[in-house]
């Protein structure tokens, strides 16, 4: 049975766009080689223009590919070996295609992809590597697209691309899913990557640069397919932290790109899909009673999209997820949010004995962020020359323009205030 | 795969008493990986006081009295194993007593052809 050429070709246009990224990791763990898998990848495809034109879509178009891609690579591999006879890598790699199974069930493909993000996001690699890799081989993004993404030139991100690759096949990093104890350290790293995209793209979002929103979208796509393969507490806590964050990307900022504070904005226009979506991940990991620090951020995250209103935010409960997170994992920028969250709760004088117990530690003293928080509670107090002092110091450390023009505001209607 | 494992820590870390029970843990490592058929070689070395570097500069032979570099973790032994993979091998080396002091540098060996094959042990 034949299909005319204009749907075959729609059809083939689908596949590739929809599952093009899981063919390849399968590819990829029978080929144990990135640059063999996208050869092969792209071989295969032309293949099927050609073979389903004339007998028909398979039944099954994935396995077709997969088990296409890999007897191209075993062609183009015969004929390398023969031009170069010494290289027995090739030789064994032959006899390792051999005996794996390549017809394998879309179960064990969608595994393929979990045994990519892993290698991708392996400890032995480099982390700004990891990320680039993730991106370029799991999601597919183009080289170019990232290195916008990340305001490098092209040729860096090629290079950081390329120096990932050749780490994997020479060092050895083998495409599986670690197993046992392993799997959790190595799960955290996995999580950690996706969080890097996400943040990245957050930060650029409300900045004055260009608008890499991308990152972020990808992110979520990564954060889904993680709780699809590997439905972890922190899988679901990750993916359940950016939706909530993401369900207030639109009005984070004005139209001038400046900043608007929580306590001012519009929350009838935040993304309530993206909210149901988000608390239900969350309530889900909290059940288990295993998860870990993202799940708690996100439930903090949580707290802010179940309030009607600035007014109704249940202070007392997040002071109290801030003092989990941080027994959790210490950390000054923890202690940083849960003084702004204790001066909510107990006032201004509060949060700013908590804050300069953290300075008084030599902790985050050059961190912008603790400056502009020990600002606002001092203009609160009505301190007005140190809440001055404060913000000048705070804007002395940012380089990001949407937070300059804000805490320059601050400065300038302060003085006004003084006369 | 073969991997060389190069065990760097601060020479004066070790007490008589930790570089013994050190070596001890480490030969039952190496049994252990003998067993599995993952063992090449292994061996510590004398400290880097005793080490002699060698230069060859416009034809000439220098000769110094000392290591190739001097810093604070220096090279203290080896291990060259035979495993499937990176993951394997950071498993062993986490394992390795010396990576409690210092730091197990792993590295992949490259396959040169052509070697004659190593001379019996004498």
């Amino acid at each position: 049975m034949s299909g005319d050429s204009e749907t075959i070709r729609q059809a083939i246009d689908r596949i590739y766009r929809d599952q093009g990224r899981r063919i390849f990791a399968s590819l990829v763990r029978l080929l144990r080689d990135f640059d063999l898998a996208e050869e092969a990848l792209h071989d295969a495809f032309a293949a099927a223009t050609e073979a389903w034109a004339r007998d028909g879509v398979p039944e099954q178009p994935r396995a077709w590919l997969v088990s296409t891609g890999r007897f191209r690579a075993i062609d183009a591999l015969r004929r390398r070996h023969r031009l170069d006879d010494s290289r027995d890598d090739l030789l064994r790699l032959r006899e390792h295609l051999a005996e794996a199974n390549a017809a394998r069930s879309d179960q064990e493909i969608e595994d393929d992809r979990l045994r990519l993000i892993f290698t991708c996001c392996h400890p032995a690699i480099d982390p700004s590597v990891r990320v680039a890799l993730t991106l370029r081989e799991v999601c597919g993004l183009t080289t170019e697209a990232i290195a916008t993404a990340f305001l490098v030139p092209v040729s860096t991100m090629a290079q950081r691309i390329a120096r990932g690759k050749q780490k994997i096949r020479v060092a050895g990093i083998p495409f599986e899913v670690p197993s046992g104890r392993e799997l959790l350290e190595r799960l955290e790293h996995a999580l950690a990557v996706i969080y890097l995209v996400y943040s990245e793209g957050h930060a650029a979002s409300t900045g004055a640069e260009l608008r890499r929103c991308d990152l972020t979208d990808e992110a979520i796509r990564l954060g889904r397919l993680m709780v699809d393969l590997l439905p972890a507490p922190e899988s679901l806590g990750l993916l359940g932290l950016m939706l909530l964050q993401e369900s207030r990307a639109a009005t984070r900022t004005d139209d001038r790109g400046d900043l608007i504070l929580l306590e001012h904005q519009d929350r009838s226009r935040w993304d309530r899909s993206r909210i149901a979506e988000g608390l239900a991940l969350i309530e889900r990991s909290l059940s288990t009673r295993r998860f870990g620090s993202y799940t708690l951020q996100g439930a903090i995250a949580a707290e802010h999209a179940r309030a009607e209103t600035f007014e109704v935010t249940d202070w007392r409960r997040i002071v109290a997820i801030y003092d989990a997170l941080a027994s959790l994992h210490p950390s000054p920028v923890i202690d940083l949010n849960r003084a702004v969250a204790l001066a909510m709760r107990d006032g201004p004088t509060a949060g700013l004995e908590a804050i300069d117990a953290i300075l008084d530690r030599g902790e985050l003293t050059e961190f912008h962020r603790a400056h502009a928080a020990r600002g606002e509670f001092l203009r609160r107090l009505e301190r007005r020359e140190e809440a001055i002092a404060s913000f000048e110091r705070a804007l002395a450390g940012t380089r990001q323009e949407a937070e300059r023009r804000f805490l320059a505001e601050q400065i300038e209607r302060l003085r006004n205030e003084g006369g | 795969m073969k991997y060389l494992l190069l065990v760097y820590s601060p020479e004066d870390a070790w007490s008589p008493e930790e570089w013994t029970a050190c070596t001890v843990k480490s030969t039952e490592i190496c049994r252990e990986l003998a067993e599995r058929g993952e063992f090449i070689d292994a061996s510590p070395l004398h400290p880097v006081a005793t080490a002699t570097s060698v230069r060859l500069r416009d034809g000439a032979r220098l000769v110094t009295d000392g290591p190739f570099a001097e810093t604070r973790e220096q090279l203290g032994g080896y291990f060259l194993i035979d495993v499937a993979d990176l993951d394997r091998a950071m498993a062993i080396a986490a394992r390795l007593p010396a990576a409690e002091k210092g730091t197990v540098e792993i590295r992949p060996l490259f396959r040169l052809e052509g070697l004659p094959s190593p001379s019996a042990d004498r």
